[in-house]
Formats: C-alpha cells, structure tokens, sequence
C-alpha cells in the first residue's frame, strides 16, 4: 500500500537512510524510527550498527536517499555528524535531508543546525513528529 | 493451596455482582508489559500453588522469598553506583568520592572503544574515546584507575563483554602489582556476551569463538579466583532494548542455562562453576512485574540447576543479583521527576531481593551524570535503607494474592519462551536467526506506539508537561580527553620490550588455534609484557574472525 503523501513528484516513495554513526549499540530509538517510517510508506534502508561515515555516506549515494536520519547515543555526534556532512559535500550531495536523533544536549542542536542538519530530535520526540517532519521537508526540497 | 468452595463462590459473586456495577476510569488496566491485571486477587488465582513448595522459607528452596535467611537483617544489599569516564584518572577521583561518600562497591563503566576492543588511537574510535566510560587501553591504565585502592578490601564490578577476559587480565595483573593474589579479589565481571548479541550489541568475535573465551574464564576462576563472579547473566540490556518484563526473564535465564551447559561440555562440575554465577536484573517502573520477576527468577533457576544439571550444593542454587534501576524509563523532560521514577523502580528492587543496586541519576537521558546527581541516587537508596522500614523483615510482599499470582505467570510466560527458543534449536541458534531481537524490536515498537497514542501516560513527555524546559547543568566531556589517552598509550607503547609483545601475541594466536586450550594465561603474560587491548583482540580476529549483523527491525 503507498500513502499517496509520500510520493515525491517522480512517483516514487520517500526513500530514508536510518544510519547508526560510531561504535555504540543502542538501537531501540534508530529501528523504532525505522520501522514508523516504513509504516508511513516510506522506503527505509536501515544500516544497522557500528557504521563508519564513509559508510554512510557511501549508503546515502547508493540508495539515492531522499532523507537519512543518524541515531546517535555516545556523545560523539559532535565529531561523527560534522564528519558525515562533509563526506556528503565532497561528493556532491547536498540535497538530502539529514536530521540527528539520539541523547544531543540542547547547546549542541544549534551548532548541529550551522552545519547543514535539517533537525535534532531528542528524547521523548514522538514517532508522528518525526514521520510528519520529513515528509513535510522532503516536500519542500523536492518542490524547490 | 486449598481455597474453600464458599471463599470461590463469594469472589466470583463479588466481580458479577458488586464489581461490574462499578464505573472504571479509562485506563489499560494492564502491566508495562502489556499483561493484563484484574481488579482483585484472591485464593483463587493462585490454582495448585502450594506455598510450602513454590514459596518456601528465605534461603531455602526454591528461594522464592530470598536466597539468605536473614536477607537485609543480616547485611543491606551492597550500594554500588557505576562510575567512568575520562581517562583512568578521572574515574579514579570519581571513585574514592563515592567511597567517601559510603557506597560500598565498585563498578566500572568502560567506554565505547574499550567495550568493542579497540585502542583509543584506532581510527573507528576518533570521538568516542572517554566519553561513555573511563578509556582503558593497557595494563598501565588499569593500575592507575585503582591507584589507592586495596583491591582485597573492596568488591569490583567490571561492565564489559566481548573482550571480558583481557580485562580480566589486567584486573588480576594490577592486583598483582599492589601485592594482591587472584584469589583474594573478589568481585564480577559481566562477560554476558550472548545478550550483546541480542541486545546491546558491542562484540569483537563470532559467536560460537565468544562462547568458548566465557567458558575460558568460567574455568580459569573457578580453579584460582573462589570469589569472583567470572559472568554477571544480565537482563538489564535486554530490557533496556525495550523488552517486556517477561522476555528480560526468559531470554536472561536461557542465556545462564547455555552457559551452563557450554561449562559442563567442558568438563567442568557443575557445582564447581554454579556458585560463582551471578545475574544482573533491570528495575522497572512497573512495580509489582519488577518484584514478580526476581521471585520467578529465582525460584525457576534454583529449580533447573538441581533438576536438570545435577547440581547438589546449596550455593549452585541460590540465584544472585544485581540491579540498576531502568535508563530507559528516565525522561530528558522535567528530569528532576527522574529521582521519583528511580526511587519506586530502586524500591522494587529491594522487595524483590537483590544483592546489590545501582540507582540512576535524574541527569541520565540528558548526559553522563553530575556529581551531585550521583549523590542524590546513593542517597535514594540509603533512604530506603535506613528510613523506610522495608529491611525489617524479609520478603514483606510473600503471600500476597496478587505478587504470587504475578510470580506464577512470570514463571509460565518464561517456560514457554524457554520451548519456543528449543523448537529453534537452543539460544544460540535462535540468536542466529534473529528471534530475540524480533521479538524485543516488536515489544519495543508497540510499547512507543502506546506512548506515541497517549494510551500509555508518561508524566512530562506525553502529558503534564511544561512549555519552557528548564535547562539542567549537566556533565561536559573534557575535550583534551582523546590526547591525553593516546598518550598515554604512545607512552606505554615507547617504553614497553616490543618483542616481549610480538612473543605474547604470536603465542596468544597459537594458543587460540588450538582447540581446548585456554587462554586465560596467555591474556596474562601479554597483559604483563602491556600488550594493549586492541592488539590481543586484533590479534585473537586473525583466528577468530569478526561478527556482522543482520538487522531485524
């Protein structure tokens, strides 16, 4: 079934990278996002754990992602996304989506924003919230 | 028990005839687990329970009621807040001040690149290095995080997994140098690796070569180190990966019994290894499931360990644990509430039994925690000590219709886990094919959609909540802390005999190849000639290989 929302203007669905940067495991936030984006229609590709950001960037050019959303829960997102958006500019790419999820001290998501991420979800963001946000921004980028 | 047919007739007239007249609030009237809780317990929920063999005396089988007769009249459970950060230093400061402060254990929190056998200098740890936990890379750290403190005069909990058994060896070869011998430290190492591969997800091996440097240890302490707790069987981390109450129980106990088996392969008497055992359980906010699942747990594994693996000592029997109160039940929202949460869930904790307890800091879903929010927790847990009354007797709760009937159903949401995971061909089979991440990666999915659809109220996040989050000061990594631990580590690696490592690698190497060989003394000498962590984990994959996941979400 597609949710006729999702599908940019191509007619094909919302495709989302859900990708865990650096060494930790906790996964329940990453595959519970993963799986409300599968169920809103979108097309997911979950990295899974332990990935590089030469990984992820790599991930994000081969799918053709839309959106990729980076769950981290270490505190190494200060060094870990900076160093993804970087990889991603090197290559060309600078019109996908990325947000952050994970344990991100509020002083940090301004600094996060600086760079190019498009938002920071932190914990108790709902599903919903998440899922509506990158249809919406998705949307936008694909009108513009 | 025998419950009188005119006690039967009254409970069930009361429901029909008194109780469904009541109005009832909109509510799930279930557990966080999601299983459903009637509106009274009486006789007759408990069936054939026989109170003298499922409940038994304190310290008696099947434990129901404790594994000690006189439980917190005897001794408190021990306080042991898990402390790590920064480099050895810093976390030995942190150290002596909850020692100071009266806690009465140590428990070490390793960080990221230490957790998957990586060196601080390695490339994959760029960013992580100190920040989850005290960065360890060579026997040199290890000294100095216990620089001061005795090690035959305090216990130590060491949190880490895949490469448990160099850790190991550094603790013993520290001790060595402070003139302590193996057999004088007491305390555990978690080693659990069967629930990384389920749940928390840091491994360096595949499974089965994982398995067999458990089993390693498992025997290596069982000959030389009689107070120590080679495995810590946690279910914290399962829980923790959003688990019901009854897959932390199920998944938990079926993990102990493969590593018991795994030992008595080996060769190894049973009654040798059991005592040493030990669990570590998470405490939920679900305050009756929480003390239902460590009276279920004990009385399950006291039961399996007689029955089906032979054992005869009193001690093989007695399931010990610890407990930390749910990381996951904190919110970042309104997060002095925290210290509520954690109070109930620490309380819960208490009336279940355990043997010793971590209480979380409010500060936890934001960062690491501060000084004073590690203070607050110990003192919850002094407070329920001292002030409570809850330590007076034992097992206050036992006899309850409704914490029986709970336990009851524990047990039985356990034992069909346990035929399920057998149809599959045991644990690691069923690892393998993804059934225990499913089925956690389900319950966690549904429990967020409960959440998410306010059928589940969690006060702050989804109601109750403030329109303007006061911000917290909480806990900043020191930056420098990546230099100054790959320092320390050049430093070691300039000074150390580099031939004395190539030696105690090369031989770590053989000695893996070979089969039965166990490599708890090889650890050792290459600990001794400060061969680094990495190093006997890169070392040890050109044997072993590495471990991929398939994802399951």
């Amino acid at each position: 079934m597609s949710d006729p929302q999702t599908e940019a203007e191509s007619g094909r669905k919302i495709r989302v990278v859900v990708a865990k940067p650096g060494l930790d495991g906790h996964d329940r936030g990453a595959k519970i996002i993963a799986r409300a984006l599968r169920d809103a229609g979108m097309e997911v590709i979950y990295t899974g754990l332990h990935q590089t950001p030469e990984q992820i960037a790599a991930t994000v050019i081969q799918e053709d992602a839309d959106a990729v959303g980076l769950s981290i829960l270490s505190g190494a997102h200060m060094t870990l996304v900076p160093k993804v958006v970087e990889l991603l500019r090197e290559q060309g790419v600078d019109d996908v989506l990325i947000t952050v999820g994970g344990t991100i001290p509020a002083e940090d998501a301004p600094e996060l924003k600086k760079l190019g991420i498009a938002e920071v979800f932190t914990p108790g963001a709902s599903t919903d919230e998440i899922v509506e946000f990158i249809r919406g921004a998705v949307a936008e980028r694909m009108a513009s | 028990m025998a419950v009188e047919p005119g006690a039967r007739r009254r409970t069930h007239e009361w429901l029909q005839e008194v109780y469904s007249k009541q109005a009832e609030r909109e509510a799930p009237f279930e557990t966080i687990s999601g299983h459903e809780v009637k509106p009274l317990y009486t006789g007759e929920d408990l069936g054939e329970w026989d109170p003298e063999r499922d409940l038994g005396f304190p310290g008696e089988h099947p434990y129901t009621r404790g594994v000690y007769p006189s439980m917190y009249r005897g001794r408190l459970w021990t306080m042991r807040q898990f402390a790590g950060f920064g480099t050895a230093e810093e976390t030995n400061e942190r150290f002596r001040y909850l020692l100071d402060h009266g806690q009465t254990g140590l428990s070490t929190a390793f960080d990221m690149p230490t957790l998957m056998g990586l060196d601080s200098d390695h490339a994959r740890s760029l960013g992580e290095v100190g920040l989850e936990g005290v960065a360890i890379d060579t026997l040199d750290d290890v000294i100095d995080l216990f620089h001061g403190i005795p090690l035959d005069r305090v216990t130590t909990s060491m949190t880490i997994n895949a490469p448990a058994a160099i850790l190991l060896a550094f603790y013993v070869c520290a001790a060595e140098e402070q003139g302590v011998p193996p057999e004088a430290l007491g305390g555990t190492i978690q080693t659990d690796i069967l629930k990384e591969y389920i749940a928390q997800k840091e491994w360096c091996f595949p499974i089965e070569p994982a398995l067999r440097l458990v089993t390693d240890m498992v025997g290596w302490c069982s000959r030389g180190m009689p107070r120590w707790h080679p495995i810590s069987i946690s279910g914290y981390h399962i829980r923790e990966a959003g688990s019901t109450a009854q897959q932390e129980l199920a998944f938990t106990l079926k993990d102990g019994f493969t590593y018991v088996e795994s030992a008595l392969e080996r060769g190894l008497d049973v009654d040798a290894f059991a005592p040493r055992l030990s669990f570590f359980f998470n405490a939920h906010i679900d305050f009756f499931e929480e003390i239902a699942k460590y009276r279920a747990a004990r009385r399950i594994w006291a039961r399996e360990i007689r029955d089906t693996y032979g054992a005869r000592r009193e001690e093989s029997l007695r399931m010990r644990f610890h407990t930390q109160t749910a990381g996951v039940s904190l919110t970042a929202q309104q997060p002095l509430v925290n210290i509520v949460r954690t109070a109930i869930e620490a309380l819960a904790g208490v009336l279940g039994g355990t043997q010793s307890l971590h209480t979380n800091s409010f500060d936890e879903a934001l960062a690491l925690p501060t000084e004073e929010a590690v203070r607050v927790a110990l003192r919850t847990q002094q407070v329920i000590a001292h002030e409570t009354g809850v330590t007076n007797t034992v097992d206050p709760l036992g006899g309850s219709y409704f914490v029986e009937a709970l336990t009851d159903e524990m047990e039985r949401s356990a034992y069909e886990y346990f035929a399920r995971i057998d149809e599959l061909g045991g644990m690691v089979e069923a690892i393998k094919r993804g059934f225990p991440q499913r089925e956690i990666a389900d319950a966690s999915f549904r429990y967020q959609q409960e959440v998410d659809s306010r059928k589940r109220i969690v006060v702050g996040v989804n109601e109750y909540r403030l329109a303007d989050e006061e911000e917290l000061e909480i806990h900043r990594p020191d930056p420098a802390i990546e230099r100054k631990q790959t320092g320390r580590l050049s430093a070691t690696r300039t000074k150390r005999d580099s031939g004395a490592v190539e030696r105690a690698l090369a031989a770590l190497k053989r000695a893996a190849s070979t089969e039965g060989e166990n490599l708890m003394p090889y650890f050792l000498d290459a600990a001794r000639a400060r061969a680094s962590e990495g190093e006997m984990v890169a070392a040890l994959q050109e044997v072993f290989g590495s471990y991929t996941e398939q994802p399951v979400f």
